[in-house]
């Protein structure tokens, strides 16, 4: 009795599989892929090199301004005034505390996204923002540090994060607000705030904040010039907020709140429990992209004095013993801005599957 | 872009508004101790941060010295950086108390911004920074040379007024930014480039080789920078005015950081008024008598300023030129003091 074994598969032919298959298919499907693919290899040849060698290869890392040889970046740069971008004008020896804080926000993270009891959560969350001010800013026992020494990477991670921490409860007030049909005044507020503020460009908002309003206290009554561009940014990004939580607010079908009506709840309580959970959660990559545009956003407080990482490095290009290194300081930035905001839109990404609940 | 357009014009409208500051600003300095003073956001030489993040330049020292004047404390001093456009503002909504930006006195801003400029620190204007290779060594002698300019600019406007007085022709390379500009002229696209002065030093410095390229002596625009302070605030219109003058004297008088102390035994009697061992400059401004000895004690005299900040002894290496005592061929003339 003969006895058939499976043979084993034949591995398909070679050009069927393997990096050729791969190249073929993708690359090299037919005569004009063929010549638009070798046209972007060239040209990748042609930028890529080069800009490794720049970067890296012919760099300097180490030594003094008179000892750089080579034409590559000058990172010395970069090190000697790394403080100078990081912390702006914040005292030396307290650089601990922003450093801190900084250790404290990953800290945050981490706990809101472990913890399960949710009323330790809520207390996490006003505590938060309460002791970082006091780190950075000083007070109980701990030195002041007013806020013109703020700069740099500092800066901008500040007005960024109070701009989207406090706008957020703002703008949903907002597109709450304007969704209101039984109390048209509260409606008519709303819109009109939303549709003013982003009738106009940030770039006013701060301007007000800082040319004029000054203009109409009274003496000894003016207040912090960091102050007054975070109130602008804050209502600058609340409106848009506002406009992102109401598209959220339009997607969730009639019934769902005609459910929560007839549950018996109130409006607040249908609000919290059914309505904002379902629209803040298809809101969630909107509210990011606007997240993201505000943190670049950001970098226009230049214009009114505060220095920001951009404005530190025009400011430390000013130094005379360090003139003319003016891209190392902008490829830094840019790479600073795009951990950042990389960051971001990974982290709202990781938030979007652990609020999906239709996969469960 | 549209945007800024908006913003200037109402930073603009706001600017007209005519407005009533503190009454008092001698006062107001003394009780909080601290001399608000406003400065730029990076200007070479003038006013920036060395790699500790203190504050250093021509500008910085000159707020030094009024706050040691005032203060007798040359280190009570708050810098507040400020934009080009909210510069003025700033110093009529009260929020600095002397603004010493490098900014131009002209006519518009003296009569109608509410404002007075107490003197000028520095006198700047449009110079020429050329290829060494060019081979020459006076603008008389530019005639037919490529010029990088910046398109549409009043830059562009005094060279062609001045090549039109002079009899000669250039031909331009025209670029729509500073930047592309400069990056012209360091391509090697054009012979020359033109900008004011003290700015064509620190682009000297950014070049490949800076001992390739130099500046002509030839000034030909008048950019003259001094402190401002707000209008109806005549004593410390008078405080600002004089610190300047002492500041320019002690040099004069060859009254130095160094030797300041020695002097104070000087018979000569311009010394004595000046450094308060006769006379009462000092308490008809309503300061110490030691005010002018302050300043050059702890930070020097006009010359010392210059020569640390942009002269001999700043990479920037800008030649005393018109900001020489006038004396020594320059303009700067102080007041006698008596």
């Amino acid at each position: 009795m003969a006895i058939y074994d499976v043979k084993p598969a034949q591995p398909a032919p070679v050009n069927h599989h393997g990096v050729f298959h791969w190249l073929r298919v993708n690359l090299f499907k037919d005569v004009k892929n063929a010549i638009l693919s070798l046209l972007c290899i060239y040209l990748l040849y042609l930028t890529v090199p080069p800009l490794l060698d720049w970067l890296f290869f012919s760099a300097t890392w180490s030594g003094s301004q008179d000892e750089v040889t080579k034409d590559g970046a000058r990172w010395i740069f970069i090190i000697e005034k790394f403080d100078q971008f990081i912390y702006g004008f914040y005292p030396e020896h307290l650089h601990w505390r922003p450093l801190f804080v900084a250790a404290l926000t990953v800290a945050f993270i981490a706990s809101v996204k472990l913890l399960k009891s949710i009323k330790l959560k809520i207390a996490i969350i006003l505590l938060y923002p309460f002791v970082s001010i006091i780190f950075i800013y000083g007070g109980f026992g701990l030195e002041v540090v007013e806020t013109d020494k703020w700069g740099g990477l500092m800066l901008t991670v500040i007005v960024a994060a109070v701009g989207i921490i406090a706008s957020f409860p703002i703008g949903i007030m907002l597109a709450l607000g304007r969704q209101a049909d039984n109390m048209p005044v509260v409606k008519t507020l709303c819109i009109t705030f939303i549709e003013f503020v982003r009738g106009v460009p940030l770039i006013t908002i701060l301007f007000m904040a800082s040319v004029v309003l000054p203009l109409f206290f009274r003496d000894g009554l003016d207040f912090d010039k960091l102050l007054r561009a975070l109130i602008g940014i804050t209502l600058f990004q609340a409106a848009y907020i506002a406009e992102v939580v109401r598209g959220g607010l339009q997607a969730i079908p009639k019934g769902q709140y005609e459910a929560s009506e007839s549950l018996g709840l109130s409006y607040w309580q249908g609000m919290i429990l059914i309505i904002l959970p379902q629209a803040l959660k298809i809101s969630i990559p909107n509210l990011v992209g606007s997240f993201i545009s505000l943190f670049k956003d950001t970098t226009l407080v230049l214009i009114i004095g505060l220095f920001d990482i951009l404005a530190m490095v025009t400011l430390t290009n000013s130094d005379t013993n360090w003139l003319g290194y003016e891209v190392e300081g902008y490829v830094f930035v840019t790479f600073i801005y795009w951990v950042f905001c990389f960051s971001m839109s990974q982290y709202s990404k990781s938030v979007e599957r652990r609020f999906n609940t239709e996969l469960k | 872009m549209n945007r800024t357009k908006i913003a200037l014009s109402l930073a603009a409208a706001v600017v007209l508004i005519p407005l009533t500051a503190s009454a008092d600003t001698l006062e107001t300095v003394k009780k909080k101790g601290e001399l608000n003073c406003g400065v730029s956001t990076g200007i070479p030489g003038f006013s920036a941060t060395n790699s500790k993040g203190v504050w250093e330049g021509i500008d910085v020292d000159f707020c030094k010295a009024i706050a040691s004047a005032v203060l007798g404390d040359a280190n009570k001093v708050k810098y507040v950086p400020l934009t080009a456009k909210e510069r003025f503002t700033a110093l009529q909504s009260g929020e600095i108390d002397v603004l010493v930006r490098s900014s131009t006195w002209t006519s518009s801003r003296d009569i109608s911004l509410g404002l007075n400029f107490a003197g000028v620190n520095y006198y700047d204007g449009q110079g020429f920074l050329i290829n060494k290779s060019l081979g020459v060594s006076s603008a008389k002698e530019l005639d037919g040379a490529t010029f990088c300019i910046q398109a549409g600019t009043t830059t562009e406007l005094n060279l062609t007024d001045y090549f039109k007085s002079q009899n000669m022709e250039y031909k331009a390379v025209t670029y729509d930014t500073s930047g592309q500009t400069i990056d012209g002229f360091k391509k090697g696209r054009c012979d020359a480039v033109t900008s004011d002065a003290s700015q064509l030093y620190g682009l000297r410095l950014k070049m490949d080789k800076p001992d390739s390229v130099m500046v002509l002596p030839e000034i030909i625009s008048k950019e003259p920078l001094g402190p401002v302070v707000r209008q109806g605030d005549d004593g410390w219109f008078n405080i600002v005015r004089w610190a300047l003058f002492a500041t320019l004297e002690a040099e004069e008088l060859g009254v130095t950081q160094a030797n300041v102390d020695a002097m104070m035994k000087s018979d000569n009697p311009s010394v004595k008024r000046l450094l308060g061992t006769s006379g009462d400059t000092g308490k008809s401004l309503g300061l110490d008598e030691k005010w002018a000895y302050n300043m050059i004690k702890q930070v020097g005299n006009y010359g010392e300023m210059f020569d640390r900040n942009v002269g001999k002894g700043s990479p920037l290496n800008i030649d005393r030129g018109l900001n020489n005592l006038w004396n020594n061929g320059g303009l700067m003339y102080p007041m006698p003091i008596r």
